[in-house]
């Protein structure tokens, strides 16, 4: 996948704001937000809120914002529990952005990296039973791109959710 | 919010009212072990009312359907009522809908274990 190319205007070539405790409120406005995190379940709900914010300030709707933060969310739980394995000496890493004509997540581990062609499919009649494997299925489901990327060590999931254009 | 766990009788069938979300570290250790305890007491009707969860992640999901297969080897029953919309839609998206027994109403939840 092509991602939009990022576009050199004033003010998008700030400093990237580090996550430390609380969402930074005054940073709300960039489009362009970038977190360094410790693998705990806490900054995983952090990250899974300033996604939902994050869609709500590009416009869109509750229930697509349910879906963005739940597909985030699900990609954080994805870097803490089984790239990272709550591995305190490991970060993960997440950066929302809003290129214009879509918010793009990118949500990265240090773990032992995924090959998504290994998942098997949680729609499967003999895996419907299974109490785990749903969590990369779900990210399909509500974003309109997802790409892994291997960092070895570590993955990178992009998530891409398309923007309407705007009318006027 | 965190989830919330009440349990009540009603005609011998054990109802657990949730409350809050059931995720990774919110509510799924909670739910697994109210259904163990229920099993380990010999409970064989579990009807959990689901009209005051609002909002359920894989892990959760991943913890109702154990919590049916552990049911269902121990020869008891997990039903579902009153879900939540988004719990609804959740539910069709991964065909779990397809897997449980689901209720609108508390009657009939009660009624389908006779």
């Amino acid at each position: 996948m092509k991602l939009p190319a990022r576009q050199s205007k004033p003010g998008r070539n700030l400093p990237l704001p580090v996550l430390r405790g609380e969402y930074p409120v005054s940073e709300s406005k960039l489009h362009r937000l970038s977190f360094t995190l410790n693998s705990t379940m806490e900054c995983v709900s952090k990250v899974e809120a300033a996604a939902d914010r994050f869609a709500g300030e590009a416009g869109l709707d509750e229930e697509e914002r349910f879906h963005i933060a739940m597909a985030v969310r699900e990609a954080a739980i994805n870097a803490v529990l089984h790239g990272n394995e709550y591995d305190p000496a490991k970060k993960f890493t997440t950066t929302l952005e809003n290129t214009g004509s879509a918010l793009v997540f990118k949500i990265a581990d240090q773990g032992k990296g995924l090959d998504p062609e290994t998942l098997p499919d949680p729609l499967a009649p003999e895996n419907l039973l299974r109490g785990t494997g749903r969590g990369i299925f779900l990210i399909r489901s509500f974003m309109d791109e997802v790409h892994f990327r291997q960092l070895h060590p570590g993955t990178e999931l992009t998530l891409v959710k398309r923007l309407a254009p705007a009318r006027g | 919010m965190a989830l919330t766990i009440a349990s009540r009788e009603v005609d011998g069938v054990a109802v657990l009212d949730l409350s809050g979300r059931i995720t990774l570290g919110e509510g799924s250790v909670q739910l697994r072990d109210a259904i163990r305890e229920l099993i380990s007491k010999g409970r064989k009707n579990i009807l959990l009312n689901m009209g005051e969860v609002n909002y359920i992640d894989s892990s959760g999901l991943g913890e109702l359907v154990s919590a049916y297969t552990t049911a269902r080897n121990q020869g008891a029953g997990v039903k579902l009522l009153s879900l939540t919309k988004k719990v609804h839609d959740l539910l069709q998206l991964t065909k779990l809908y397809t897997v449980f027994d689901i209720y609108d109403d508390e009657a009939s939840g009660i009624a389908s274990f006779k």
